[in-house]
């Protein structure tokens, strides 16, 4: 079933967000994490053999309808990707600026927050 | 002059937005002209949310009809959301003005700033989850990078924290979302709610509403979930403090759980006992470890924990009175919190130190610090005139009154802890002989002290809010407008 093959994906994501020491490899695993739900959320709109999305002048609507893939997923994936590489580009920079600070990437000496 | 309420709500998204992006272009190094257009912008977003009380609607996004565009849609428990947003980002908004003198790249933080309320006012007006989820992040977004503010050890590694713990719990609304799409066939609240009521809960839609359980839990900070808080919400600039604690946990987080929880899914007796003991164990965990912090703004984030247990322990009991009680202690915390983390703040401006065992005797240097943040210590106590002590009263009322005596005990005990923390604070900070050290501290400037008064104003008037006069209204609408299961919008 390929739908599991997206929750392995987010799985791994997850093993390594939580195992990872490295705050670059933190940042690797959330995107894993991330593609699987845009995986899965893609797949929703998936049909075998189906008819790109596109209504011919001609043709009726209930046709196309029973014909064509789900558009609506593609939509929401491409916008949750640039939503993404937003956040992305902002953890990368912290990860610069917890470097310039610390001196190390890994996250076990970076710890002054306590309590 | 009437204006119709449908040209309004598009705007709480469209002001704000479009002046973050204006700051930017024409206010990039006028720091003078950024902060007016800041404090305009947020004065214009509060008249019109006042405007809106009693009011609802649904505004079709370019025309489209709703099967087929975006619907953004106003109702009581949106407007009610929106007046605690936009009050607390006017007082922020004037607050900023003194307090960030001493940071660089003033004109980036109003930028980010405006954006927050951007987010916030779209995730309450969205009418579909997935907007709901886009405008979650532009507030998610813009919070991970005020947290960072700062740029120093403390501040990165809070933000660094909160951004991973922020994108996974993102990713699980994502999943409940694609989830729900997938089962419904729809992303439209009101339409997923008729589906629902229609087929009722099956395996995939419980294992979705799981999925946003956790995701907004983990934005509200709920006891299992809350890791991130108390170190992200101390190490941002004082003013973003308030506002994170004040309003951002609510909106991103509560408002979100009570709209699906009760108008969308339609919530179970066995839902509403898991939002229950969430809402116990916060409240319980989060008092008693701020009782025993020495830095002031880390002991109010883990009071905002245990306040925010209070109002979904109110959501959790699912009756009418629980939802009032819930609601009302929401509103009456967005302004005492502020109103705290700004004392905080100005402590910090004041002194140099957020150590409370450095700290003492400042009521004599800081007057209308010490007087406001007795108000605010007070109402969050619950000592009887203050708005606190009513909204905790309705919450203990209603837990009996459904037959939870522990719950309603438990309630009464974590007030107490409340007044413990407190009153250390007042002790350690503001009554005690003055340390050498604090002989020359000056008081707090003009603005700081303008917002403050503000805000205390703003504790003691709601405390009137009891009387039925007052309430009906913004409040109990809310309430009527969240048990109205399956069925929301004008």
């Amino acid at each position: 079933m390929i739908y599991s093959l997206c929750l392995l994906l987010i799985l791994i994501g997850l093993y390594g967000v939580v195992v990872s020491r490295q705050t670059l490899k933190i940042v690797i695993s959330l995107l894993i994490m991330n593609h699987g739900v845009h995986l899965l959320l893609l797949l929703i709109g998936y049909r075998e053999g189906g008819n790109p999305p596109i209504v011919d002048p001609g043709s009726l609507i209930s046709e196309f309808a029973n014909g064509a893939v789900d558009p609506l997923p593609q939509a929401l994936v491409l916008t949750s990707i640039v939503i993404g590489l937003g956040v992305l580009a902002l953890m990368v920079a912290l990860c610069v600026r917890l470097y310039e600070r610390y001196g190390t990437f890994d996250i076990t000496e970076i710890r002054r927050l306590r309590g | 002059m009437s204006i119709d309420i449908q040209t309004l709500i598009p705007l709480f998204v469209a002001i704000p937005l479009g002046m973050s992006l204006l700051i930017q272009l024409v206010a990039r190094s006028r720091h003078m002209l950024s902060e007016v257009l800041t404090i305009i912008t947020m004065l214009v977003l509060m008249l019109m949310s006042c405007y809106a009380i009693g009011d609802n609607g649904i505004y079709h996004l370019g025309g489209w009809p709703t099967p087929v565009g975006i619907d953004m849609r106003l109702d009581a428990l949106a407007t009610l959301l929106l007046l605690a947003v936009n009050i607390v980002g006017v007082a922020v908004s004037l607050y900023s003005v003194d307090y960030m003198r001493r940071f660089t790249a003033r004109s980036h933080f109003y930028s980010l700033f405006l954006l927050m309320v951007t987010g916030m006012n779209g995730v309450i007006l969205a009418g579909d989850l997935f907007n709901l989820y886009v405008f979650l992040e532009v507030a998610a977004i813009a919070s991970y990078s005020l947290v960072a503010f700062g740029c120093a050890h403390e501040e990165l590694e809070a933000s660094f924290k909160y951004i991973v713990l922020g994108t996974l719990s993102s990713a699980l609304i994502l999943t409940g979302v694609a989830l729900v799409y997938g089962i419904t066939g729809t992303l439209n609240m009101a339409h997923i709610a008729a589906r629902i009521t229609e087929t009722g809960m099956n395996t995939p839609l419980l294992l979705a509403f799981g999925l946003f359980i956790c995701g907004f839990a983990f934005k509200s900070a709920l006891v299992p979930f809350h890791a991130w808080l108390p170190d992200a919400h101390p190490a941002a600039p004082a003013p973003v403090s308030a506002m994170l604690s004040g309003v951002l946990i609510k909106a991103i987080g509560i408002y979100v759980l009570a709209r699906l929880a009760f108008n969308v899914f339609g919530i179970s007796d066995n839902e509403l006992s898991m939002l229950r003991w969430l809402g116990l164990l916060s409240m319980v965990v989060g008092g008693f470890l701020a009782v025993g912090q020495k830095d002031i703004k880390r002991l109010f984030a883990y009071s905002s924990i245990s306040q925010v247990g209070f109002m979904v322990l109110g959501l959790g009991l699912g009756t009418p009175l629980g939802l009032v009680g819930g609601l009302y202690h929401l509103v009456n915390h967005a302004l005492f919190k502020p109103l705290l983390f700004l004392n905080a703040g100005a402590v910090e401006y004041a002194t140099g130190t957020r150590n409370l065992k450095k700290l003492g005797g400042l009521n004599r240097k800081l007057p209308v610090t010490a007087a406001t943040s007795m108000v605010g210590s007070m109402s969050i106590a619950g000592i009887p005139p203050f708005n606190g002590f009513w909204s905790k009263l309705i919450i203990v009322l209603a837990c009996i009154e459904s037959g939870y005596y522990g719950f309603a005990l438990a309630a009464v005990l974590v007030s107490i802890v409340t007044l413990a923390y407190q009153l250390k604070v007042q002790r350690m900070a503001f009554f005690a002989s003055l340390p050498e050290a604090l002989k020359d501290v000056r008081r707090e400037p003009p603005m700081m002290a303008l917002a403050m008064i503000l805000l205390a104003i703003g504790c003691i008037t709601l405390s009137f809010a009891v009387l039925t006069g007052l309430r009906d209204p913004w409040l109990i609408g809310a309430a009527q407008q969240t048990l109205t299961a399956g069925v929301f919008g004008g």
